[in-house]
């Protein structure tokens, strides 16, 4: 083949809009030297929805319904964080058994999303049947999930001033036997990931993030702690019930002794955080207080509070990828907020994958994109220009590639 | 990068009054309980002028390397508000405080200093700022577009309001053409 005779240029390879190792569309342009990286560039703004500008048009009820939209997976902590925003402007006191129950809510979501990428990561390296053993737990998570707010994905739990659902005691049986599933599997889901020597060598050393890095480029997350930044909004900050619970960082470093921003690292990370999310749940099962659960029940009296707001704030909550952040501002003349900004975590963690891609190989693509556990989506082409001859790599060709790499190693 | 050095809201405050004075509009610490326990969390809300941006934000990464959530911004009539959403002090259990910065640029010349020289990953969302809002930002490494497609007309910015916005590409699809 020509192509390979003339190795010596680098050449350019787009990967995107649409691509095997995210759920969603983002174009990345990759200058490449044979099999390696040199560098990386980003394009965004493929469903850009004007989720914000929609905003405009709805009252806060309405948007919290529109910011669970948002996002498939992180479908509560959007309204989660719009409603920390509008309970700061309009100063608003949540009841404390709401936050004990928003609390459990968060950390459901932190299970499933959590689960569900460790399958995706497997299957980007080719172990299928590490995606079925993942997802199997995650359907355990998404039933327990659907039998405490009647839904499996868009919860439609979340409300301004508190949360919709109360979990009564004849609730809590099932929820402790869901939980005790869930960490006899993980011991299992542990031994899979860590304890394999092939993703061990898929996995160590590829994609490092350095700790230097993730503090300049703002990342957040899993991604940022795998690096070793203590950085983590419900250590960090008092919000919801967090600052009543016995919850510390978590880096790699607790269970290796060592962090090497690697995605391994990640894995790592990850993992660790479902048995804290498994934890929260029960300390706040033990812990929740009686009473009200939401502040004001009366939804048309709740309009009326906030049409006379005039101000701002912040919500910001520990999604499963991170840090989101809502702005709201009020200008006491109209009932739908002034202004709504959203950012989603991915968004910090999008400059993190330049130098965590420089010096890779086209085969880790997948991994190192996923290692992130990006919130953007779906699947299909890569195309690769040289010398204005023109050939694709289709979605199945790239995981073939990456796939083949992981069988190179069992040999 | 001295991530030792823990600052509460009050001095921070203080350090920004005591080194730009008068360029500090307001300052606000406003703090929120949360849980049995009520612990709180603090918040500054900060105006500053437009001529000490750049220096603002230099004191705020000497003080301590910020992290920086996001940028947002209000179309205010006359004026652009741009508001720096940071977080400091992150790293020791609840002692973080998230610092908002806003600074107003006229509308008929909204320039403003880039600040990806002092903090790299401030990029994605200083373009997203000149696309949406159509400010300037000087001397940004990248100034191409992020979120709107190449062919979205040019001079229209989706979050003003006046007649640069995005009202006449908007249709009513629910409404029966007659």
């Amino acid at each position: 083949m020509k192509q390979t005779a003339t190795t010596k240029t680098s050449y350019h390879i787009p990967v995107g809009p649409i691509h095997p190792a995210l759920k969603e569309p983002v174009y990345f342009e990759f200058e490449i030297d044979g099999e390696r990286i040199i560098d990386v560039n980003v394009k965004l703004g493929h469903i850009h929805r004007g989720v914000e500008w929609a905003s405009r048009k709805r009252n806060p009820i309405q948007v919290l319904y529109l910011a669970e939209r948002i996002c498939g997976i992180c479908s509560y902590c959007h309204p989660a964080a719009f409603s920390l925003a509008v309970e700061a402007a309009a100063d608003i006191q949540v009841p404390e058994r709401a936050e004990y129950l928003r609390v459990i809510q968060g950390e459901l979501e932190r299970i499933c999303s959590h689960i569900l990428w460790a399958g995706v990561a497997a299957h980007e390296i080719g172990f299928d049947t590490v995606l079925y053993f993942t997802w199997q737990i995650r359907e355990k998570a998404l039933d327990l999930t659907e039998y405490l707010t009647g839904n499996r994905i868009t919860k439609g739990i979340m409300t301004i001033g508190g949360i919709r659902r109360d979990i009564t005691k004849d609730m809590l049986p099932r929820i402790k036997r869901d939980l005790q599933f869930f960490k006899d599997n993980f011991e299992k889901l542990r031994h899979i990931f860590l304890d394999d020597k092939t993703i061990k060598m898929r996995s160590q050393g590829a994609g490092i993030l350095t700790k230097k890095d993730a503090l300049k480029l703002c990342a957040v997350g899993p991604t940022t702690r795998a690096s070793g930044v203590k950085k983590d909004v419900r250590v960090d900050t008092s919000y919801f019930a967090y600052g009543d619970l016995d919850i510390d960082y978590i880096t790699p470093d607790v269970l290796t002794g060592n962090i090497n921003g690697d995605v391994y690292d990640r894995i790592i990370q990850r993992l660790l955080e479902v048995k804290q999310s498994i934890d929260l749940v029960e300390q706040c099962i033990d812990e929740m207080p009686a009473g009200e659960i939401v502040s004001e029940p009366k939804i048309p009296k709740l309009m009326n509070q906030l049409k006379k707001v005039n101000g701002e704030g912040v919500g910001r909550h520990e999604a499963p990828r991170g840090e989101v952040i809502h702005y709201v501002k009020f200008n006491g003349q109209t009932e739908n907020p002034y202004t709504w900004k959203v950012r989603a975590p991915t968004y910090n963690n999008i400059l993190p994958w330049i130098p965590m891609l420089k010096g890779e190989q086209i085969a880790d693509i997948p991994i190192v994109a996923a290692s992130t556990d990006p919130c953007m989506s779906c699947t299909n082409r890569v195309a690769i220009v040289n010398n204005n001859s023109k050939y694709e790599l289709t979605k199945e060709q790239l995981h073939k590639m990456s796939v083949e790499k992981t069988r190179r190693f069992m040999k | 990068m001295t991530k030792d050095k823990k600052l509460t809201p009050e001095a921070i405050v203080k350090s920004f009054k005591d080194k730009f004075k008068t360029k500090i509009k307001d300052a606000k610490i406003k703090k929120r309980p949360a849980g049995i326990k009520k612990n709180q969390t603090a918040n500054i809300w900060m105006k500053i002028d437009k001529s000490v941006f750049k220096d603002a934000i230099k004191h705020l990464c000497d003080l301590q390397f910020p992290h920086l959530a996001v940028t947002s911004g209000n179309d205010l009539g006359k004026n652009i508000e741009l508001i720096y959403h940071f977080t400091v002090n992150y790293g020791t259990r609840m002692e973080e405080i998230n610092f908002n910065i806003s600074v107003e640029l006229p509308k008929s010349n909204p320039e403003i200093e880039t600040i990806c020289d002092l903090i790299p990953g401030a990029l994605i969302t200083e373009r997203e700022k000149m696309e949406m809002l159509g400010v300037k930002i000087k001397g940004i490494p990248d100034d191409k577009r992020c979120f709107l497609p190449d062919d979205f007309p040019q001079g229209v910015y989706p979050w003003r309001r006046d007649e640069t916005g995005v009202e006449k590409l908007y249709k009513n699809l629910h409404e029966v053409k007659k």
